[in-house]
């Protein structure tokens, strides 16, 4: 692994860095996934170790007999990453201390996608948070059971259509609100947690660069557009989700120590939301909520969305 | 896909790391991406690489050498999905059909 | 040379007990576990002994089986040597994982206090969760007594992680008959257990000098191959075991093999059990032999791999063979137990008549007239020319 120890940044240091997965992966064509990869690729600062759950990512860069990673990497099951994570940072330590392993310290990072991490394994991941051990765990989101067919998770907005949300007759899509991941991490009071999208790339390796650097457990979570399962053009995953922190579908801060809330830049900077209509209008997804009957439950989703920004302003001290 | 159970590492475990390498996507390319230097900022003096950063399949290569930008796409890899054509912000990546 | 008797730490230990004292002299890097009846005693043991300093692991008190047993693929991975505890209901949660450890290869110890499974939810003794993983691939020995939970602890080690087995090993031992009951055990000095179980030495463990990828997907062209490797190893464990257990008997003088029989080379009618019931049958033959019955017992230590040809050739002219067995394979054709060992005396020359009994379901005693009951019915089955293909006994009908 790369020896120089800075975050890149500039195009002309990330070229430089070493790649940590490589190119004959099977992501999808303009999946946002390996590009959230790169980015922590950036980050990066020595040993590491990477613990993956089930979900796209796991499945598509490591088909026997190829892997794209040229990390350690390790798969057990769906649900447990940050469990897994918990047994390789205590065994490094103590084997490290007993002079049988080299390194005294190592990466550890665990990443899910939003299914493995609001749901199935959230309490795997809450209970590695509350014991404190110094991982980083990273959900790269993109809103569904993508890997299975599109099946709605904790992720999943109101009004989106999965294959078990569909947009029918009576129902527009999910009917519940998304689960505020982020929030609910920080309220472990762990070190660090925030959240970030490919787009604001500097933000995004400086934020998980920071998570490396906290003693204690770090929360990255990462939006990352799915075209497949979004029924978005291919090409435009970055700009997609640029559109979901400029409409506060997915505003970007920290949150350290559970208790100072910050606002990051592409967030604070925006004067207001643009309507999150804007947003749906770019996907196959949200398009039944264009149909007239499907307009006041439309209205709700931005009253949702523009009440949450409030909150997030006033917790983060914006006016 | 030969080899026999004991031929291969237990377990699963595969021993050469980025081996996907030898796996090539391009084939999946429904549209390729068709680049200009005379705009691309890369090449004018070695900035922006929104291309580089955001293509997921590690297919655009940018090089320096001794001042000079180069810009190349790996097609062996490129899945064609216009993510570069896409982010540009000088209009430099156009996409055209793999089939004219 | 066996270790000399003024080295030897004799205390009165419950079968958690002892199996915490051998964990502690086995030199973990990693102790993940979650409590659970009748098996906590385990891990409060050996969090007193690290909040004493008197071992050098790490303990993650995780918040769910399923995360202890993850945790420990986890620190396995890298090469940590690391041991849980679990039981019944934590064991099931753990199911998952259970298939993942063994297929991933990694040497992991899993001492359990067996208990039935819910529902209803019963803190008591049976095979029930012990033979719900035994397709697992976990490599399973059950124990008999607190000395024996004790020794097999530190064998396990020595079995799993010997390069030509690299399995996990269950540890059973029966919930609260052994596991809450005080027995007298020897235990070897710190010094002779770290000689015996040495320093684990991983095979490809995760390392971020050498970067390879552990548990990708593997698909219809490949995943049959890592089965057949799977199944090499475990194919593997009884040599494997028998150089433990010769290494292990030149410290202590003691063995188990992979059974343990009493009386059975003139016996009539083989009784077959595991775990604590062993010692119960054996006093019942003792019994029956007064009252000229030849009966005989086979102790089954060693349920996975199961010792098929060994147990056939120790049955060997028998006329019948009892099976007692504490779980039931709901709508199989027998219990579990029974299925083993019906497919072990298929070959048999003089193919012997098996009769399946199941008892003791959710700690239900089962004292020596249970045995005497079915020994009872076996010989008018012997007399009738055939039994049925299980019952149960010990239960209101």
């Amino acid at each position: 692994m790369a020896t120089d120890n800075k975050p890149a940044v500039s195009i002309k240091d990330m070229i430089k860095k070493d790649r940590i997965l490589n190119s004959g992966h099977r992501m999808c064509a303009g999946c946002a996934a390996p590009v959230v990869i790169k980015l922590m690729g950036m980050a990066l600062r020595g040993p590491t170790i990477v613990c993956n759950n089930t979900g796209c990512l796991e499945v598509a860069t490591t088909i026997y007999p190829y892997t794209a990673w040229n990390l350690p990497w390790i798969h057990v099951a769906f649900e447990n990453a940050a469990a897994v994570a918990s047994g390789i940072i205590e065994a490094t330590k103590v084997m490290h201390a007993k002079g049988h392993f080299e390194h005294e310290h190592v990466d550890v990072i665990a990443l899910g996608g939003d299914g493995a991490s609001f749901d199935i394994g959230f309490g795997a991941i809450s209970g590695a948070m509350e014991r404190g051990h110094d991982m980083v765990y990273m959900c790269y989101d993109n809103g569904a059971y993508q890997n299975t067919g599109i099946q709605r998770s904790g992720a999943t907005f109101m009004g989106q259509e999965t294959t078990t949300s569909w947009a029918g007759s009576v129902i527009p899509g999910k009917l519940e609100r998304k689960k505020p991941i982020a929030e609910i991490i920080a309220a472990h009071k762990i070190p660090y947690v925030a959240t970030v999208e490919p787009s604001n790339y500097r933000d995004f390796i400086t934020k998980f660069r920071k998570a490396l650097e906290v003693e204690g457990p770090a929360f990255i979570h990462a939006f990352s557009p799915c075209p497949r399962g979004w029924r978005s053009a291919t090409g435009e995953s970055i700009s997609l989700s640029k559109l979901a922190v400029e409409t506060g579908l997915h505003p970007l801060y920290e949150v350290i120590n559970g208790e100072e809330w910050i606002m990051s830049s592409a967030s604070k900077n925006l004067k207001e939301l643009k309507p999150v209509d804007e947003y749906f209008k770019t996907q196959g997804q949200f398009k039944h909520l264009f149909k007239p009957e499907w307009a006041d439950f439309r209205k709700r989703i931005q009253e949702q969305v523009d009440h949450d920004w409030e909150l997030l302003k006033k917790r983060c001290g914006v006016e | 896909m030969s080899e026999k159970y004991n031929e291969i590492p237990m377990a699963g475990n595969i021993i050469e790391p980025g081996n996907s390498l030898k796996y090539k996507t391009g084939g999946w390319r429904a549209e390729r991406p068709i680049h200009t230097d005379e705009t691309c900022l890369w090449v004018k003096n070695g900035t922006c690489g929104r291309c580089w950063i955001f293509c997921p399949d590690n297919a655009v290569v940018l090089t320096e050498k001794d001042g000079k930008h180069a810009y190349a796409y790996n097609l062996e890899y490129c899945k064609g999905c216009g993510i570069c054509a896409n982010e540009c912000p000088t209009q430099s990546i156009h996409m055209e059909s793999e089939s004219k | 040379m066996t270790v000399s008797k003024d080295r030897i730490t004799v205390e009165g230990l419950t079968g958690d007990a002892a199996i915490a004292h051998a964990l502690r002299q086995a030199d973990l890097d990693v102790l993940s576990a979650y409590p659970i009846t009748p098996q906590t005693i385990i891990v409060e043991d050996y969090q007193k002994f690290a909040a004493d300093g008197q071992v050098k692991a790490k303990v993650i008190p995780v918040e769910s089986e399923h995360s202890a047993m993850s945790a420990c693929v986890g620190a396995s991975a890298v090469g940590a040597r690391v041991a849980t505890a679990s039981a019944s209901a934590g064991l099931a949660l753990m199911w998952e994982i259970l298939y993942c450890a063994a297929s991933m290869r990694m040497p992991i110890v899993f001492t359990v206090a067996n208990r039935a499974l819910s529902a209803p939810i019963n803190i008591h003794n049976d095979h029930s969760d012990g033979m719900g993983m035994r397709d697992s691939g976990f490599i399973q020995l059950y124990c008999q007594s607190s000395q024996e939970a004790y020794d097999t602890t530190l064998m396990a080690f020595k079995l799993a992680e010997h390069h030509d087995v690299l399995l996990p090993v269950m540890v059973g031992i029966d919930g609260f008959i052994v596991s809450h009951n005080v027995e007298r055990v020897e235990m070897l000095p710190d010094d002779e257990v770290s000689k015996f179980v040495g320093v684990r030495e991983p095979v490809q463990p995760l390392d971020p000098d050498n970067p390879i990828t552990m548990g990708p997907l593997a698909l219809t062209d490949y995943y049959f191959e890592f089965k057949e490797q799977q199944d090499k190893a475990i194919q593997n464990v009884p040599r494997v075991y028998k150089e433990v257990e010769d290494e292990f008997e030149k410290l202590t003088g003691r063995k188990y093999g992979m059974f343990e029989t009493y009386k059975t080379e003139d016996a009539d009618i083989i009784i077959i059990a595991m775990s604590s019931m062993g010692g119960t049958a054996k006093v019942v033959a003792d019994a029956l032999r007064e009252r000229g019955d030849k009966v005989g017992v086979i102790r089954l230590k060693m349920f996975r791999p199961f010792p098929t040809k060994d147990i056939a050739k120790a049955v060997g002219k028998a006329k019948a063979v009892a099976v007692f067995e504490k779980a039931m394979s709901f709508g199989a054709a027998t219990h579990p137990l029974a299925l083993e060992v019906r497919t072990a005396l298929y070959e048999a020359e003089q193919r012997p008549m098996i009769a399946d009994f199941v008892v003791g379901l959710g700690g239900r005693d089962v004292p020596p007239i249970t045995f005497v009951e079915g020994v009872d019915k076996t010989k008018e089955y012997l007399k009738k020319g055939e039994a049925p293909l299980y019952e149960t006994l010990g239960v209101r009908k």
